[in-house]
């Protein structure tokens, strides 16, 4: 008993950053419509970024996030303006190629740059470290993950649903052509959006390079398991890409359990069984919350 | 000073054109109303001053400086404000936050939250409800009200009467008969001819993208109206 508990527990914390590092690509889908498939290769991107700061600055990991997120939501801002936005009003097809394209360069550049070999992001003994709650152990770091999803959704949803910039965001996926009517740029909502996004991104970027070793070729899984938790959630919804990350983060627990080789199996399983069930996933889109 | 000058202005949907070498010009503190049957144009004209149409040749001045070819959202800033067909609120907003959205322009003026809702005060009493919720008639009350809080020195009203209430068009009339005795200009399409011209100071004709009949309220014949409007005389 105690035992699935434990299992049920070590699932939601996993659960924690594939809810954060779906948060990234839920965003971009929710507001700008495009599914960005160098989600996974922008994730080690950053990761990349965090052992280039660590080893020129001398700065620990940790503090490096302070540096590589604003880098990553720059990078955001300049990707809209400078390519996505272009294919705006084309299909719905020409986004999708686009980021396709980034994300075949990016692994070929990261391979180039930095080699195929593995590297990680050393935090010390915050990686470590661990609780007892009981005769649970839960460790500092995946507790710090999912503390630090849940503040991001928490502050995404007040920005949405509080500030003038939210207000103009959720007009902007309404209805472009009367939110532009009303004197806003959508161009520089749509850009700043995807800044958000790849913002997003790089924190988790940098949470994964702490918590596992990763070379160029990780940004493919990392993407499926994002995908899965957008999808499991429901495409749109911010609130469900949480749910599904925590449906998915159990999931591959409870698979690694039963055996060592099919934690990721299992999730794989899960994200079918709602594709073939309930393909719009836990929760529909319709709170408007883009 | 004109306001607004439309110059042999020619637009349309990519290949097809829709306005042929119209001429217009109203003078600040004017309603003109723009009449016509479906597919003359009308809608196109006003989505061309907005620059949601782009112009294909010709020129569309305002106080002189030309704005055609400028970008939608820098037009809506210059202070030209449009009450859609069809409304378009944003469904996911509350009713506050649509008309909020009317400010995004920037620019400066008499019309604020406060004011609007002394003007429309069961707006007030719903301003937290989603703005799809509200009754056809409440719903272009928030249209016509974002669309004031731009303060806007040119508003264009594209079929506000369409589907509501004549108790509720006769009140939204009354409205702009006082924005524009505040040197608001306006420029009015309606279907309905009578209340059109009623509402104005002067009427243009349009069919088939041009415009064929113009003239003062006082003026305005039904006869000639009813042979612009139909391209001959009804037997």
């Amino acid at each position: 008993m105690i035992e699935w508990l434990d299992t049920l527990i070590q699932g939601i914390l996993l659960g924690g950053f594939f809810a954060l590092s779906g948060l990234g690509l839920s965003l971009s889908f929710g507001i700008l419509r495009i599914v960005n498939i160098a989600h996974g290769d922008f994730l080690v991107v950053a990761a990349y970024l965090g052992v280039a700061t660590v080893t020129t600055s001398g700065v620990g990991p940790l503090t490096a996030i302070l540096m590589v997120v604003p880098a990553m939501g720059l990078l955001g801002y300049l990707l809209q303006r400078g390519l996505l936005n272009r294919a705006i009003g084309t299909s719905e097809l020409t986004p999708l190629l686009i980021t396709f394209g980034l994300s075949i360069i990016l692994h070929n550049l990261l391979q180039e740059i930095a080699s195929a070999d593995y590297q990680s992001l050393d935090a010390g003994l915050v990686e470590t470290a661990s609780l007892a709650l009981g005769p649970i152990q839960v460790g500092w770091l995946p507790v710090g993950i999912l503390a630090a999803a849940l503040a991001v959704y928490a502050a995404l949803d007040l920005l949405m649903a509080r500030t003038r910039f939210g207000r103009i965001v959720r007009a902007t996926v309404d209805d472009p052509e009367t939110t532009a009517l009303m004197g806003v740029d959508t161009r520089r909502i749509y850009a700043l959006g995807m800044a958000l996004s790849m913002a997003i991104v790089g924190f988790s970027g940098m949470l994964y390079g702490i918590k596992s070793s990763f070379n160029p070729q990780a940004g493919g899984s990392q993407l499926l398991f994002a995908f899965e938790a957008v999808i499991i959630g429901g495409m749109g919804s911010i609130w469900g890409t949480l749910a599904g990350g925590m449906a998915l983060g159990i999931a591959q627990t409870v698979g690694y359990k039963l055996h060592a080789g099919w934690g990721a199996f299992a999730g794989h399983v899960v994200f079918f069984a709602f594709l073939l069930l309930r393909p719009s996933g836990l929760f529909a889109r319709g709170n408007g919350h883009g | 000073m004109k306001l607004l000058e439309l110059e042999r202005l020619r637009a349309g949907y990519g290949p097809i054109t829709a306005l042929f070498d119209i001429d217009l010009a109203l003078e600040e503190g004017e309603t003109l109303a723009l009449i016509g049957a479906n597919g003359a144009g009308k809608t196109t004209l006003l989505r061309a001053v907005t620059g949601l149409n782009r112009a294909a040749a010709g020129a569309i001045r305002l106080q002189g400086a030309p704005i055609h070819g400028l970008p939608v959202h820098t037009i809506a800033a210059r202070g030209i404000a449009l009450v859609p067909e069809g409304r378009r609120l944003f469904p996911s907003l509350s009713v506050e936050e649509n008309l909020r959205m009317g400010t995004c322009g920037g620019r400066r003026g008499p019309w604020t939250l406060e004011r609007i809702y002394s003007l429309f005060p069961v707006l007030r009493e719903r301003r937290t409800q989603l703005a799809n919720l509200l009754s056809g008639g409440q719903q272009q009350m928030v249209a016509v009200g974002r669309a004031l809080m731009a303060n806007p020195q040119l508003l264009l009203c594209d079929e506000l009467s369409l589907g509501l209430a004549p108790a509720v068009v006769k009140d939204i009339y009354r409205t702009l008969a006082g924005v524009a005795t505040e040197g608001v200009s306006l420029v009015i399409v309606e279907q309905d001819v009578a209340q059109a011209i009623q509402a104005s100071d002067r009427y243009l004709c349009m069919r088939e993208g041009r415009i064929v009949l113009g003239g003062t309220r006082a003026e305005a014949d039904r006869a000639a109206i009813a042979r612009a409007y139909f391209g001959s005389a009804p037997q």
